[in-house]
């Protein structure tokens, strides 16, 4: 499934696949992030790097911006919390007003267990969704799956990937440069 | 890519969080091929407990269809103990549920390493026993073809559920739970499915965990989010943890009646629910360690640390025995004083003693290292954690209903056949679901380990005590 060669094509476009970008595989996450770090001061800018672990410093390293998911969680868990007030406030007063033993519709106290309950839920559904969606997935098919030993990049192997379309790109050059910072392998993958 | 099974030598360490000469790679094999074998050499253990754990969910699906058709009168359960067996181990499964939250979340938040090799199987754990629990007030209500007016939804009936009650409070407390942990337990699942995808090789397999991998490549800029998400959700687990289970004490703490209306309820229900989850990992990780042979990953200093939780939760619930005592004299209320006689030389002080025994005597062993770390012992203590802790809800639930304020109405309590024929089916249940997880699914993180011997590796190279040494000396 994830062998899939190549897209359809746009008509017109010959059967010839395009470039993706080049691969460089490393063995140890270090030498990643110095990679990563040393693509970037060349001037590089369509970087991506993969690693079995969560790397700390590669971020830095890549230059990432730090995500927005943080902002959508927090207005997750605001309109989880407000909603469900705001739900038992109505039903309360208006919509099914029961008194009990004369006690007030609108006893604010006992609907916080619910609204605290109603911001977790959303908040949760926010991170999670959010997480999901902000990093494409699910995407089946993307086309580092085609380089090669890039199924052992969930085990023990660490690789960087310029793509093709940054301004920098050049196939002999960039090659150069990828194996001068020790790459065990750089290989050309194809979308 | 696949290589053959390895039985990794039994090294056991009882100062280390993983076994001797660890890399990325034998950590990903060990746990991944226990996914990956072909069904013809899965371990004894677990078959014959998959069929076990199958009759029982049979027997369970029987005693529904049985209490569905005739109604909740088969129970033990009349006026004026009303709440009796269903409610018992509604409390008592959910309580064993929350260990596993406080594994994943609370422990995360605290950089404890030693929970990576157990949360996996632990947030299972939560989730199985989330279901376990949740059918229990469903089945209660009698009608429960009707229990989706539980939910707040407009419809032609013009009713809304009361969110001034407890019992309501209940109804979001608990499915919020079961939600946010299976959220959150799919999240973690997510990079190592595609370690599944990446290392199966028959196409159907590699299609089936492709699918729920979700196209999980390893990007950093993937990593910097699920960071984030992973952390934030922990966040919110652990009061969301501590909220469900005080929600539940509220049930019995809003109402009034002699031994339910106390303050303490709140922080003594979650301490026992602690308590008992621990118990409850043990005792499941113990024959699944052995059968599977990761003494590498779960090492004897993962059953000390959590031996250590259990004595110091233990304590807590013991203290709230204590103060149940305590204020029973000090409130100088007659109603709550002729309850604490109840229990003690009541016509169930045998079930009150039995809890004393169980929950705070026995656990004393706890204190001892050597104890914690012999694990046929452990296992023992473990089993009377968990029944004892199911005497804690009998005694709160059946001794408080069975004598309230006037004698005319009192009453008493047996459970029948039905009653336990459906406890024991939920396990059934519970096991089965288990079983299939540890068959289908990673039961330990693996890119979480991966990351432990990463912090490993740079500690021995950098020569000093870093995350990892500091969590040890916790």
């Amino acid at each position: 499934m994830l062998r899939r060669t190549r897209r359809q094509l746009p008509a017109g476009a010959a059967a010839q696949p395009t470039l993706y970008g080049l691969v460089a595989q490393f063995d140890d996450p270090d030498k990643l992030i110095q990679a990563a770090a040393q693509a970037r001061s060349a001037g590089y800018t369509k970087l991506d790097a993969f690693s079995p672990i969560p790397l700390h410093g590669l971020e830095e390293a890549l230059g990432l911006r730090r995500t927005r998911l943080p902002w959508l969680i927090f207005a997750g868990g605001l309109a989880g919390a407000a909603g469900i007030f705001a739900l038992a406030t109505w039903v309360n007063l208006v919509a099914y007003p029961i008194n009990i033993g004369g006690r007030p519709l609108f006893s604010w106290p006992a609907f916080i267990p619910i609204t605290f309950e109603g911001m977790v839920l959303l908040a949760s559904f926010a991170a999670v969704f959010g997480m999901i969606l902000l990093n494409g997935l699910p995407m089946p098919y993307h086309p580092v799956f085609n380089t090669p030993n890039f199924e052992r990049a969930t085990t023990d192997l660490f690789f960087l990937a310029v793509e093709s379309s940054d301004p920098q790109f050049d196939l002999t050059k960039t090659r150069q440069f990828l194996e001068s910072l020790g790459a065990q392998q750089v290989s050309s993958v194809n979308n | 890519m696949q290589s053959q099974r390895v039985r990794p030598t039994v090294v056991e360490t009882t100062d280390a969080l993983l076994g001797p000469k660890q890399t990325y790679r034998t950590v990903t094999e060990t746990i991944s091929d226990i996914v990956l074998t072909p069904l013809r050499r899965t371990p004894w253990g677990w078959r014959i407990g998959f069929v076990v754990a199958g009759l029982g969910l049979l027997v369970y699906l029987y005693s529904l269809a049985v209490l569905f058709t005739v109604g909740v009168g088969i129970w033990g359960i009349n006026i004026p103990v009303a709440w009796g067996f269903d409610i018992i181990n509604f409390v008592w499964w959910i309580g064993i549920g929350h260990a596993g939250t406080l594994i994943s979340a609370i422990l995360l938040l605290f950089r404890q390493d030693w929970r990576t090799s157990i949360n996996r199987a632990a947030e299972a754990m939560t989730i199985f026993a989330v279901v376990c629990a949740g059918i229990y007030p469903l089945i209660h209500t009698g009608r429960p073809w009707l229990d989706y007016w539980l939910l707040p939804y407009p419809g032609t009936l013009g009713m809304w559920p009361q969110f001034r009650s407890p019992l309501e409070w209940d109804v979001f407390a608990v499915s919020t739970y079961a939600t946010v942990s299976i959220l959150f337990w799919f999240v973690g699942l997510i990079p190592d499915i595609a370690v599944l995808r990446d290392r199966a090789r028959h196409p159907l397999v590699k299609m089936f965990y492709g699918a729920l991998s979700l196209g999980w490549r390893g990007s950093a800029k993937h990593w910097q989010r699920y960071e984030v998400a992973s952390l934030i959700l922990a966040g919110l687990s652990t009061p969301l943890v501590l909220s469900v289970h005080s929600i539940i004490s509220f049930d019995f703490a809003i109402s009034q009646l002699p031994g339910w209306h106390v303050t303490v309820f709140p922080p003594y229900f979650v301490a026992g629910a602690v308590y008992c989850g621990f118990a409850m990992v043990i005792c499941l990780l113990i024959p699944i360690r052995r059968w599977y042979g990761l003494h590498n990953l779960i090492t004897l200093k993962h059953f000390d640390l959590m031996g250590k939780v259990m004595l110091a939760s233990g304590l807590i619930v013991a203290y709230g025995y204590f103060c149940e005592i305590f204020y029973a004299w000090y409130s100088a209320s007659l109603f709550e004083y002729q309850l604490i006689l109840t229990r003690t030389i009541g016509p169930y002080a045998w079930s009150y003693w039995a809890l004393i025994l169980l929950n705070v005597a026995i656990p004393q062993l706890l204190w001892f290292k050597r104890l914690r770390t012999n694990l046929p012992l452990l296992f023992f203590v473990s089993v009377c954690i968990n029944i004892g802790m199911w005497f804690e809800r009998w005694v709160i639930v059946v001794l408080s209903l069975h004598r309230d304020f006037l004698p005319s109405s009192w009453g008493f309590y047996t459970p029948t056949v039905w009653d336990w024929a459906t406890y024991i089916g939920s396990f059934g249940l519970f096991f089965f679901l288990f079983f299939l997880f540890i068959r289908l699914l990673p039961m330990i993180a693996i890119f979480e380990v991966r990351d432990l011997v990463h912090k490993t590796h740079e500690e021995t190279a950098h020569g000093h005590v870093g995350e990892t040494g500091r969590a040890e000396l916790a």
